[in-house]
């Protein structure tokens, strides 16, 4: 289980992100929506280690993992999908799912992992992470290389993002698929209807604070009434939500 | 005749663990330690300097060259002149590569300056791998040219690399391309600690729809510097790419000079270099894959040169 205890995080020009952030996360999926520049980002980099908090506890099944770094934390259990997938001239996919396994990966175990993504492993196994794999490649890469490492705590930073070409249903089957393999929490930072819709519990971060969380059946009805012009952010969802009705 | 250092020197530099098959001449130390010659390929010492010339009959295909240069005693300085000369529409590969182990406190140096002769529609693959090692004082120094002369129709390819141990290094490289011909450089070198690294390439697109692409991938750690100056004369309908690209690390420094000049309004000529440090959010990335710092950039830059 992951626990945040009255987390904040400001940045060296003192301005706050986050702020008395707490949050336990031992559900199967637990998503985290609210507008843009609301912290939910943020939040997943505390989390992960790639910023300090300024403030407050982080616990990982009840070890404080506070002051740990990256790698510490990653070793403990703990991965994540960027949001913007990094790219690497000369590493091959092959050698990112490898590094990401803990293991050298035969060509038979780097195909599994890559069809779960949808993409066709034969022609992606021995490819450079460079600029000639589009952005939509890179993303379901990202997925596939936190899929390798199967660990207790799985974020995803909008995981949606840049993968129109693949099917949502495909996305959450990854997902479910998982949580089979691993039995462990997957945190889902996510503006889409169709993730939260398969979510235990829904946070919502707002103003750099947990503005709701709860149950996915008292949270999402209420998110979704709320989507007014006066939200943009839920706007947003409003429209994916009236996309997918038509 | 071959000692461990030598054994070990020669596995660094051209893959060897026993005598290649095929053609080869192996020089130790300033002497000539090993020659096969095959039907196709004759090896002739030159009698006027130091050096071999190689000569691979037209139409020869599958067939390659070892040609291993290792100095194993301190304070020897060699330097020989090795020209190929490739028969019209041969296919072949040639291997070279230059071991220094310098454990005294002299410098060891070896300049090699090969020659190249394509004949028409002739094709090679043409690979050198640089390395030094020892613990003396003395400097492992090396200053290979190279000088291509392609003629209408050939290709070739380089790949040069050096990775490891050579303290001071000046690799001039330049060459002349006929109607139809291609050249293709691919250069790879990492250097560390004081050491030094100068690479020039000067290449000269003479022929129609001839064609050059030199890229440069490279790594300069601590307190080393390497300079890389291209030149791509286009004189006629051709097509030039280079391409520097560098990671620097720590106190290096690097300095890139592309040049391109067009003489003609049908070249078409592109350079592009990018120098800068390992990007933070590579780093994070692999560490959140459970690598830690030191890892992670040996996987980078590994991933680069490789």
């Amino acid at each position: 289980m992951l626990e945040l205890r009255h987390v904040g995080f400001e940045t060296a020009d003192n301005k706050e992100i986050l702020h008395d952030v707490n949050l336990t996360v031992q559900e199967r999926f637990v998503a985290v929506t609210g507008p843009n520049g609301g912290g939910k980002s943020t939040l997943a980099k505390v989390i992960a280690g790639i910023y300090q908090p300024t403030s407050g506890q982080i616990l990982l099944d009840g070890v404080d993992i506070t002051h740990m770094s990256i790698t510490e934390r990653a070793n403990l259990g703990l991965s994540y999908a960027f949001q913007q997938p990094v790219r690497f001239k000369g590493l091959r996919v092959k050698d990112l799912l490898s590094l990401a396994a803990g293991k050298d990966t035969d060509v038979n175990q780097a195909c599994s992992y890559l069809s779960e993504v949808g993409l066709c492993a034969r022609d992606y196994v021995d490819r450079e992470l460079n600029d000639s794999l589009s952005g939509g490649e890179l993303k379901r890469i990202e997925i596939a290389m936190v899929l390798a490492r199967g660990t207790k705590l799985s974020i995803f930073d909008e995981p949606e993002a840049g993968i129109d070409l693949w099917s949502f249903q495909n996305l959450i089957r990854v997902f479910e698929k998982m949580y089979e393999q691993t039995r462990g929490s997957i945190l889902i930072i996510s503006h889409q209807e169709r993730i939260l819709n398969i979510a235990d519990k829904i946070v919502v971060i707002k103003n750099g604070h947990v503005e709701k969380v709860g149950a996915r059946a008292d949270i999402l009805p209420a998110l979704l009434g709320s989507a007014d012009a006066t939200n943009p952010a839920c706007s947003v969802l409003a429209d994916k939500v009236e996309g997918v009705r038509k | 005749m071959i000692d461990t250092i030598e054994q070990n020197l020669l596995r660094e530099v051209a893959d060897l663990d026993s005598l290649p098959v095929g053609a080869y001449n192996i020089r130790a130390n300033g002497k000539l330690a090993g020659r096969n010659t095959t039907a196709n390929i004759d090896i002739v010492t030159k009698q006027d300097k130091p050096g071999i010339d190689i000569f691979i009959r037209p139409f020869t295909k599958n067939e390659s060259v070892h040609i291993p240069v290792i100095l194993s005693q301190t304070g020897l300085k060699d330097l020989v002149y090795n020209d190929f000369h490739i028969g019209e529409g041969a296919d072949v590969t040639i291997i070279a590569g230059c071991g220094i182990h310098n454990c005294g406190g002299g410098d060891a140096q070896h300049d090699g300056i090969h020659t190249f002769y394509l004949a028409k529609n002739a094709k090679l693959r043409y690979v050198e791998k640089h390395y030094g090692e020892g613990d003396g004082r003395g400097k492992q120094v090396m200053n290979p040219t190279t000088v291509v002369h392609l003629a209408e129709g050939a290709q070739m390819e380089m790949e040069t690399v050096q990775i490891a141990g050579i303290d001071d290094t000046i690799r001039n490289t330049s060459g002349d391309l006929a109607q139809d011909a291609s050249l293709v450089i691919h250069e790879k070198i990492m250097t560390t600690g004081d050491q030094r690294a100068v690479t020039n390439f000067d290449v000269d697109l003479n022929g129609d729809n001839c064609s050059a692409n030199v890229v440069s991938r490279s790594v300069a750690k601590d307190n080393s510097v390497q300079e890389f100056n291209s030149h791509i004369n286009g004189n006629c309908a051709c097509a030039g790419h280079s391409e520097c690209d560098a990671i620097i690390m720590d106190r290096a420094s690097v300095i890139a000079n592309p040049g391109l000049v067009a003489n003609n309004v049908d070249a078409s000529l592109i350079h592009e270099a990018a120098i800068g440090k390992i990007a933070g959010e590579q780093l994070i990335k692999l560490m959140t894959l459970g690598l830690t710092e030191k890892e992670a950039e040996d996987q980078i830059v590994n991933g680069f040169l490789k």
